[in-house]
């Protein structure tokens, strides 16, 4: 799986309070949580998202709330992956839960700026600034997760292999 | 092999006889948990699972509390969503409002979690049960959708770190002022992925009120769970509220920790956490008086009954200062009638607080107390990042119950000393 994109910076300690403020919770529509992410600290961001876009963050991107409808919405706005130095969590499962792929690096977000392109190789383990002027490995994902993912989420994952 | 007592519970509900951090296991789930703003998600998911029951009508636990009594229309709907599946899967522990009450003070309350039990609910708060000496986490709306359906989840088996709390609380000092300083050596991420264990001396003459607190704000260093041992203290709350098996597990003397901190409190004064994070914490004498437009004393972190009485104690023959408005919710309604038994309604109105129904209330900006532009609040809630509560240029600070009620009657930050 390959992702590439430009790139929106964020800082550390990104939390979901953030990412899909707490009074747009009324609903939980991908749609209508697409259109206010980020509402509060980047107004416009999902108006300007162009295909493939990718968020860069440094430590404990999602972190606070167990609400999913960050990971929707960041998804749902059209972001192909969220590149961070660290994620929290709930955020990390809900993220493979429902098809957003994320990876670590930390010394590849230190040298990645607001505007950059950057692609990744998922399978390739790869990750690849402008031009390629610089290439990263990135981590592993675990195995378990893989099957996560290979299945095409957590739901499809629990039908494959049978309800008990 | 030695385990701690988060290892010691996630083996027996993995059929193992020990667990190691870094493993991934399956786990039989005892209680599942939702409310009106991740139910409904998780609802989507548990259909489009197939499935036609959910794994057992009596364990799995909705509780409306977010944007309940209904905000507007839309979340009238998603209230009405779990409300009708609530119904049609004859979920036991499903509660309308007059009986409902914020989940994390609602479910202990009720008995529906004891200890040794393993809770997974679709809130990050839900970590809040380890005071009872059960594993409880949170997680996202498609995990709790899965688990609704088959009674059971994945889980890594996480490292523990040791906090060491010794010597003894000073006045106004209480268990939100022992974990903000947790986090305030931890930080945000510093527990990330893992267990917290809450222990030492202090620790043992805490109430369960105090150790609510105190698990509740796990997860904001990033943990997987929060835990105590349970006690003395413990069995009393737990075993009258349950006939269900409750399992006592403790940390074997020679279980392996990742990190062990010792947290003295013998000097610990009331601490406050500044804006915007719960682990910008500093002690009440190195934080400036700010003025405040809104105090708030309620939340899953201090909306208990402990929590109203130190409120009212402060204020009782004092009113909250004019340009201040102080905002109290009971976590419950048993809390709420006791508090108006006990007098404590009735202290609170006197002095000019507004109280309203048991829910989460203003802790998310959701309504009933959202803060306008430029407003600062002090809160006992449990987060204060960047419009948690309103406008994303107010501000949040955090503090116990007691430094709330005095900064409320001083329309500043400061504490009951000042008064
Ligand atoms: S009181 Fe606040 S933190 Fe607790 S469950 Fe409600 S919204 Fe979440």
């Amino acid at each position: 799986m390959k992702c590439e994109g430009k790139v929106w910076k964020f800082g550390d300690d990104i939390d979901t309070d953030l990412i899909i403020p707490a009074r747009f919770l009324n609903v939980s529509d991908e749609k209508s949580l697409a259109e206010n992410c980020f509402a509060d600290v980047r107004p416009g961001f999902a108006q300007n998202i162009g295909p493939g876009d990718i968020i860069v963050a440094g430590r404990n991107f999602g972190c606070g709330s167990s609400r999913e409808h960050a990971p929707i919405a960041i998804k749902g706005v059209g972001i192909s992956m969220v590149i961070a130095k660290s994620f929290a969590r709930i955020f990390y499962r809900n993220a493979f839960n429902i098809g957003l792929p994320i990876v670590e690096s930390e010394a590849a977000v230190d040298v990645i700026s607001e505007g950059d392109w950057v692609s990744v190789d998922l399978e390739a383990g790869t990750l690849k600034t402008e031009n390629d002027s610089e290439s990263f490995v990135i981590q592993a994902i675990p195995a378990f997760m893989r099957e996560i993912i290979r299945a095409g989420g957590l739901v499809d994952y629990v039908k494959q292999r049978g309800l008990k | 092999m030695p385990m701690t007592i988060t290892e010691k519970i996630l083996a027996a509900h993995a059929g193992a006889d020990s667990v190691m951090p870094g493993e991934i296991i399956q786990v039989d789930v005892d209680l599942a948990l939702a409310n009106d703003i991740t139910a409904p998600l998780a609802i989507e998911v548990f259909y489009k699972l197939g499935t036609q029951e959910v794994f057992h009508k009596d364990k799995v636990a909705l509780v409306p509390d977010h944007f309940v009594p209904n905000k507007d229309i839309a979340s009238a709907e998603q209230a009405k969503t779990m409300r009708l599946f609530a119904r049609k899967h004859q979920i036991t522990h499903y509660f309308e409002p007059g009986e409902s009450g914020i989940e994390h003070v609602i479910l202990p309350e009720k008995g529906l979690v004891v200890p040794g039990d393993l809770v997974m609910g679709a809130d990050s708060h839900t970590c809040t049960y380890g005071a009872l000496g059960a594993f409880a986490t949170g997680v996202g709306s498609t995990d709790l959708g899965v688990v609704m359906a088959t009674g059971q989840t994945w889980l890594k088996v996480p490292p523990t770190i040791k906090l060491v709390y010794e010597g003894t609380a000073g006045p106004w000092v209480g268990g939100k002022d022992l974990i903000l300083r947790a986090l305030g050596l931890l930080g945000v991420d510093g527990a990330a992925y893992k267990a917290l264990e809450f222990s030492g001396p202090t620790i043992k003459d805490l109430s369960m009120d105090q150790r609510f607190t105190m698990a509740n704000m796990a997860i904001e260093a990033g943990a997987k769970n929060g835990i105590f041992e349970p006690d003395q203290i413990t069995k009393d709350y737990a075993e009258p509220r349950s006939s269900r098996k409750q399992v006592c597990f403790s940390s074997d003397p020679d279980a392996v920790y990742e990190r062990t901190v010792h947290i003295d409190v013998n000097s610990l004064e009331p601490q406050i956490a500044l804006p915007h994070s719960p682990d910008h914490v500093r002690p009440l004498s190195k934080v400036d008086p700010v003025r405040l437009d809104q105090v708030f004393i309620g939340s899953c972190t201090n909306g208990r009954m402990e929590d109203l009485r130190a409120a009212a104690d402060i204020l009782k023959g004092r009113s909250v200062a004019g340009d201040t408005r102080l905002i109290v919710i009971p976590g419950s309604p048993d809390i709420y009638r006791e508090a108006v038994r006990d007098g404590i309604i009735e202290t609170l109105l006197d002095g000019g607080a507004v109280i309203g129904p048991p829910c989460c209330g203003p802790c998310l900006g959701g309504h009933m107390g959202v803060l306008a532009a430029g407003e600062k609040a002090l809160s006992t809630t449990n987060r204060n990042f960047v419009g948690r509560m309103g406008h994303p240029t107010s501000e949040i600070y955090l503090s116990n119950p007691s430094v709330a009620a005095a900064s409320a009657v001083l329309g500043r930050i400061g504490g009951p000393g000042e008064l």
